[in-house]
């Protein structure tokens, strides 16, 4: 396939690894800048290169948060239309904001998009975005289980005009850093931000120097059309056909009632549709996601079944994505958006079962589908508060090469846990179990891996309390292509009275603990992948020595003859 | 034999292909080299057959080094014991749980196998918690169960790994010598042992490795010892270090996953040594081979330390490596234009077996050797390596155009120098990585190509990078070997302290220093080699409370025969305010200052050679011994061809030229000039008349 442009071919390759260093080493830059772990350690940041006038995602960094690689075109998006309604674009501006209903994901992204002129030209813009620790809100860390509105989640900040050619309004640092609860760590984060973007101009710089302002925009250009042509390529080699998928959150925090997801996957021709009409109407919780959300977890879905694309816009314009106005896909202002990566989850696993119709062998099973954002906080002797805020891990789908990988991240995320050793430093902890759950993979022809558990006991005199934002309490993981589902999350916390499990199954807050009390977390494994009759019996057997599968349940499901294999 | 006459050091690298042996005669200031093909599976044959290329009599060597990948392949091919875990109730998972990862962003496949299995990693009731304090004493009773039952069950060595032992190792310490009082060998491996750091799942990974590795290196090692021994060699056996010191046999067998990047370590150490004799002070080097491109930093004479590496997915070892950054773009990988038309190299290697197309050995799918070889650039009449007699150049072509040429509509000639630009492009954004994106300016770097294949790519590194010059060694085959033969003594520690600096107990961080010191100083007293001068150096973790990342503090530190003097608070806390300044930019204002780790390392500085013992007479003019057609940019150049090793020092040779040796070819690009330097290096840069 040729590429309509006039670049040659050779060039366009060079470019392509240019830019994405550039935004690499944007990443790295803030990596190694920010003060809060969420960006330093689990990477929940994003950079890259937008298009001058539609925002479109050119090149994108490799390192940074999946979900990103979709979201971020349209905080440029807001930004140019803010800047042509104001009419007031300079060199050296630098828009900030955090409004997720403009933006996309929650109000812990802040945001920040620069222009980057060349000659006077506005040739594309520059993105950076992290995630803050803390950006106000009735509970810290902003993961509000109980909230109805954006406001008691977080502070809400439109796009507007951090830096005015080259000079930083520093009546805007002072608005932020007093409506934040760690106002150290967000100015050591919106430094790492803009040192990033700084990073950003002066590689751009070198580059247009070096290859002249024209090649460079010829490159952009011609990376769109290949990205389009690589994604037409592959859907062209798939079947037509339409397929459906559903699949259910718990609830959403504060009514108990299940919220469907439902997708229907077209393909016809090398064009795609994702429609997700059926889809639960808008929610009072904070499971609600904004459009822009949901159109890039339309494109992170995609990206894992076609590892090899391109984060490039021009991947999506084969693919059409409709979503139901008045949904929960949609939300309106001020719905409440905090939970949005439950939801996100859930409509990646319905993509990949709707998928799987058209070829299972591209798509894993479903993984475990929670993030389960676990908070444990109280106050010390000395009258100090502290909180332990992380998010834990479960099991990965089975696939057409494999098992699923026991107790790995979030698909929407490739953040590490912290240790459990840092943990028990940090806080009045300690973890009596830190293990794989066993029975929790789905049966398969190759098995979902396995979930965890987590039991924490809080050694404080003082006691505490807990919180829980989870999912997957009422409605398993996927199989896919017969294979079976996996186990469901289960939260329980010890009482004076012996072991309890919340009202709403995954979501929970202001659980009291004393002392020597304990929360235990079991979290779903993976779905499985084929059917169980076509795993073979020595993996069965080894499973069952191994202890990841109990010798009843294995014969439960595979039936005995994995008995007479001698391991 | 006296001291005097023992006068030979000897350097050997075992790499995938050769067996690289380097001979340094102290006494008569010579050195010479002998290659020879690795054998496997045992390579202690081509180790013997090497040295017996060089040397006869064995009672004439002090010293031998050996630069290993017996550890780093037994990991990559999960060839280690059967090996057993002894735990803390409820943590027997953490192998396997890793740090909650996958081994790719995209795509979701692939799951994961640790090196010890479910079965045999076992749990013992104990715990003690993060402040030090035993919570629950160990059952001893029950870990000489699980010993015995990893026993019957076959393990070969195990691990003891308890939760918190570096805040506290006793119950850990007691359960391990339980433990050696009923294990019939010394594979037994104790995580505060091995590495009194925070953090469980790093600690008990390398623990595990360690003693996953003991078994098969111990004996590959005493294997080898006893070969010398009974050759007549009663000197100094030692081992490289992934630190890029080397370490006695005994402290080898004992902490083997310190080898875990031995043969690469040895070749930066060389690479430094060269360089800095030559003048240059800040090098970045780049080892070609036949999958990957290898790069390391080297600023002013000090090579980059990392503190941990992945081997494999979920498969990390935490101890101070040479930093070595790894891209997919070897002589082996495959060039190929995916269906948005844009070209690719790798990350698909055709590696040394097949090989490029041109070797004629099944691969179909064209490579950057292929593209160096239809443009006229590698002999196909002289293939390096010795296994061909000659290339196909016409196969090459073939697939040049089939896979490249057709698809984006191009000549072979312009489809050959295209996979050459993005090969090389993608090399240099391996160097920008280590060095731009560290705050190193490239202009102020040399440039220093070993293995085979990297000399052809040196030009367009200049080019590409913005460097200055490039050298290249006189032997860059052996730089490996060589640097088995330079590198100093060293021993690294590392214990956690986690303290508030404002509170911190100096006598408690004192005690470990000293006893860091001591540790060191003994094991130099036990080797058998001399020392020029002995070296003790002090660094902290640390970083203001709340902040993840810590900085590396190095302060300096009085000892006076073999005391520590204590430090002050005061001094820690002004070394801790400049590495951060250094670091961020600015403090914190208000910011607690806390310790999180003591990293000591104690050297001892081995005598170094006189580079120029390698160096080719001076005078004498340089004559071509054949020219050819080589293809650069858009035509094809006659092209002179030397025999680089008979070129007299001082020569200079304009570009287009190639300088052949027996196992690399060096290329002089037309707009560049290789100059010989007094130590036989070719020092490459633009020409005068084009500069």
């Amino acid at each position: 396939m040729s590429i309509p442009t006039d670049i040659d071919p050779i060039t366009l390759s060079v470019l392509a690894g240019r830019m994405e260093q550039i935004a690499d080493e944007m990443d790295a830059t803030l990596f190694r800048a920010a003060f809060n772990p969420i960006i330093a350690e689990a990477h929940d940041a994003s950079h890259g290169l937008y298009h001058a006038t539609t925002g479109d995602t050119l090149v994108q960094g490799k390192s940074g948060l999946p979900i990103f690689v979709g979201v971020m075109s349209f905080a440029v998006k807001a930004v140019i239309e803010k800047a042509a309604a104001d009419g007031d674009l300079q060199d050296g501006d630098i828009y900030i904001f955090n409004d997720a209903h403009i933006g996309g994901t929650h109000l812990s992204d802040m945001r920040l998009v620069r222009p980057y002129f060349r000659n006077g030209q506005l040739f594309c813009y520059l993105a950076s975005v992290g995630h803050w620790h803390d950006v106000g809100g009735a509970v810290p860390g902003n993961y509000n289980p109980g909230a109805t509105e954006v406001f008691q989640e977080a502070f809400v900040l439109p796009p507007v005009k951090l830096a005015r050619a080259g000079e930083i309004n520093q009546d805007i640092i002072d608005i932020l850093l007093r409506n934040t609860r760690m106002p150290q760590s967000a100015m050591g984060d919106l430094n790492g931000q803009m040192g990033a973007l700084d990073l950003g101009i002066r590689r751009m710089d070198e580059l247009l120097d070096e290859y002249g302002a024209p090649t460079v925009a010829s490159a952009l250009t011609a990376l769109g059309h290949r990205a389009e042509a690589l994604m037409r390529s592959e859907l062209s080699d798939l079947p037509d056909g339409r397929w459906e998928a559903e699949d259910f959150l718990d609830n959403d925090g504060i009514s108990d009632v299940p919220l469907a997801i439902r997708v229907a996957l077209e393909i016809r021709g090398d064009t795609m549709t994702l429609d997700f009409t059926g889809s639960a109407p808008q929610c009072a919780g904070p499971v609600n996601i904004a459009l822009p959300t949901t159109v890039a977890t339309a494109y992170v879905a995609i990206k894992h079944i076609f590892p090899g694309l391109p984060a490039n816009a021009g991947v999506m314009r084969p693919i059409d994505v409709v979503v139901p106005e008045g949904s929960l896909l949609s939300a309106e202002f001020p719905a409440p958006t905090g939970g949005y990566t439950e939801t996100i989850l859930r409509m990646i696993d319905v993509v990949f079962c709707a998928f799987a119709g058209a070829a299972p062998e591209r798509v894993v099973a479903n993984a475990y589908g929670t993030i389960n954002a676990l908070s444990i906080a109280g106050k010390r002797s000395d009258g100090k508060p502290w909180v332990m805020f992380s998010f834990y891990g479960g099991g990965h789908g089975g696939s057409s090469e494999s098992d699923g990988l026991n107790h790995g991240n979030a698909p929407i995320s490739t953040a590490t846990i912290p240790p459990m050793e840092i943990l028990e430093a940090a806080y009045p902890v300690m973890f009596r179990q830190w293990a794989l759950r066993p029975d929790s993979g789905g049966a398969g022809t190759h098995r979902g891996g396995m979930g965890a558990v987590y039991e924490i006991e809080v050694l404080e005199e003082n006691g505490a309390e807990a919180f829980l934002f989870g999912e997957r309490g009422r409605f398993a993981p996927k199989g896919i292509s017969d294979g079976g589902e996996a186990a469901m999350n289960r939260f329980t916390y010890e009482q004076d009275d012996g072991w309890a499990t919340p009202p709403l199954a995954s979501k929970m807050r202001g659980i009291k603990l004393r002392q020597g009390q304990a929360v235990r977390l079991e979290t779903p494994g993976g779905g499985g992948y084929g059917g169980a009759a076509g795993r073979n019996a020595a993996s069965i057997a080894r499973d069952v020595a191994r202890g990841l599968m109990t010798a009843g349940s294995a014969d439960k499901t595979y039936g005995t003859a994995w008995r007479e294999v001698v391991i | 034999m006296s001291a005097q006459e023992k006068s030979r050091m000897i350097g050997v690298d075992v790499g995938g292909t050769f067996t690289d042996v380097f001979v340094l005669n102290e006494a008569e200031g010579t050195a010479a080299v002998a290659k020879v093909s690795t054998t496997r599976p045992d390579q202690s044959g081509g180790f013997l057959d090497g040295i017996g290329q060089q040397v006869q009599d064995l009672s004439g060597i002090s010293v031998v080094v050996h630069g290993t990948t017996a550890g780093t392949n037994a990991l990559l091919e999960r060839k280690g014991a059967k090996t057993g875990v002894i735990s803390t109730q409820g943590l027997r998972d953490v192998l396997e749980m890793r740090r909650r990862d996958r081994p790719r962003t995209w795509g979701l496949r692939g799951d994961f196998e640790p090196v010890v299995d479910r079965r045999n990693r076992l749990e013992v009731p104990e715990r003690t918690l993060a402040s030090g304090e035993i919570r629950t004493p160990v059952d001893l009773d029950a870990v000489r169960r699980a010993a015995r039952a990893l026993l019957d069950d076959g393990c070969a060595a195990v691990s003891v790994l308890f939760a918190n032992a570096y805040a506290n190792p006793q119950n850990e310490q007691r359960a391990v010598a339980a433990v050696r009082e009923i294990w019939p060998n010394a594979h037994v491996s104790a995580s505060s042992e091995i590495l009194p750091e925070i953090r469980e799942f790093e600690r008990f990974s390398t623990t595990a490795l360690n003693a996953y590795l003991q078994p098969e290196v111990s004996g590959y090692l005493g294997r080898l010892e006893e070969a010398l021994k009974k050759g007549g060699f009663d000197g100094e056996f030692m081992i490289v270090q992934s630190n890029g010191g080397v370490m006695g046999v005994e402290t080898a067998c004992r902490l083997p996953v310190r080898t875990a990047l031995s043969g690469p370590a040895a070749g930066v150490i060389a690479a430094a040594y060269i360089a800095t004799s030559a003048g240059f002070d800040n090098v970045i080097t780049g080892d070609m081979g036949g999958t990957s491109f290898d790069v390391s930093l080297i600023a002013e004479g000090q090579s980059m330390l990392s503190p941990q590496t992945a081997i494999d997915f979920g498969m990390v070892v935490r101890a101070p490596m040479i930093e070595i950054t790894t891209i997919g773009a070897g002589g082996g990988s495959i060039a190929w234009v995916d269906r948005g038309g844009l070209l690719n190299i790798g990350p698909e290697s055709a590696g040394s077996d097949p090989g490029p197309v041109a070797y004629g050995l099944g691969n179909d799918r064209p490579t950057v050797t292929d593209a160096n070889v239809v443009l006229g650039r590698i002999d196909p009449d002289n293939p390096i390596g010795g296994k061909l007699t000659r290339l196909d150049v016409e196969a090459a072509k073939d697939a040049i155009d089939a896979h490249v040429g057709q698809p984006l509509k191009l000549d072979t000639l312009a489809a050959a120098e295209a996979i050459l630009r993005v090969a090389n492009s993608r090399m240099a954004g391996a160097i920008r990585l280590v060095s731009i994106e560290r705050g190193f300016d490239p202009k102020t770097f040399a440039f220093m190509p070993f293995g085979g294949g990297g000399a052809l790519h040196a030009g367009a590194m200049l080019a590409e990078v913005g460097i200055a010059r490039a050298i290249v060694p006189r032997y860059p085959g052996v730089t490996s070997a060589m640097g088995c033969v330079i590198a100093d003594m060293r021993q690294d520690f590392v214990q956690t302290i986690n303290m508030l600096v404002a509170t911190a107990d100096t006598q408690a961080l004192c005690g470990f220093m000293q006893a860091h010191t001591d540790q060191g100083m003994a094991l130099l007293d036990a080797a058998r080699t001399t020392f020029e001068a002995r070296e003790v150096s002090f660094e902290l973790d640390m970083a203001y409370v709340g902040q993840t990342h810590t900085v590396a503090v190095p302060f300096s530190v009085v000892v006076e025969n073999g005391r520590v003097i204590p430090p002050t608070l005061a001094q820690i806390e002004m070394a801790f305010d400049a590495a951060y300044r250094a670091t961020f930019g600015r403090l914190l204002q208000g910011g607690v200052r806390r310790i999180l780790n003591l990293r000591s390392a104690v050297t001892g500085k081995r005598p170094k050679f006189d580079l120029s013992t390698l160096a080719p007479a001076a005078g004498g003019t340089a004559t071509p011994k054949a020219h050819r057609r080589v293809h650069f940019g858009d035509k094809w150049h006659d092209t002179a061809i030397y025999d680089r090793l008979a070129l007299p020092t001082g020569t200079s040779i304009d570009g287009p030229a190639i300088l052949e040796q027996p196992d690399t070819t060096v290329l002089i690009e037309p707009h560049l000039c290789g100059r010989v330097d007094s130590f036989g290096n070719t020092i490459i840069e633009p020409r005068k008349d084009t500069a």
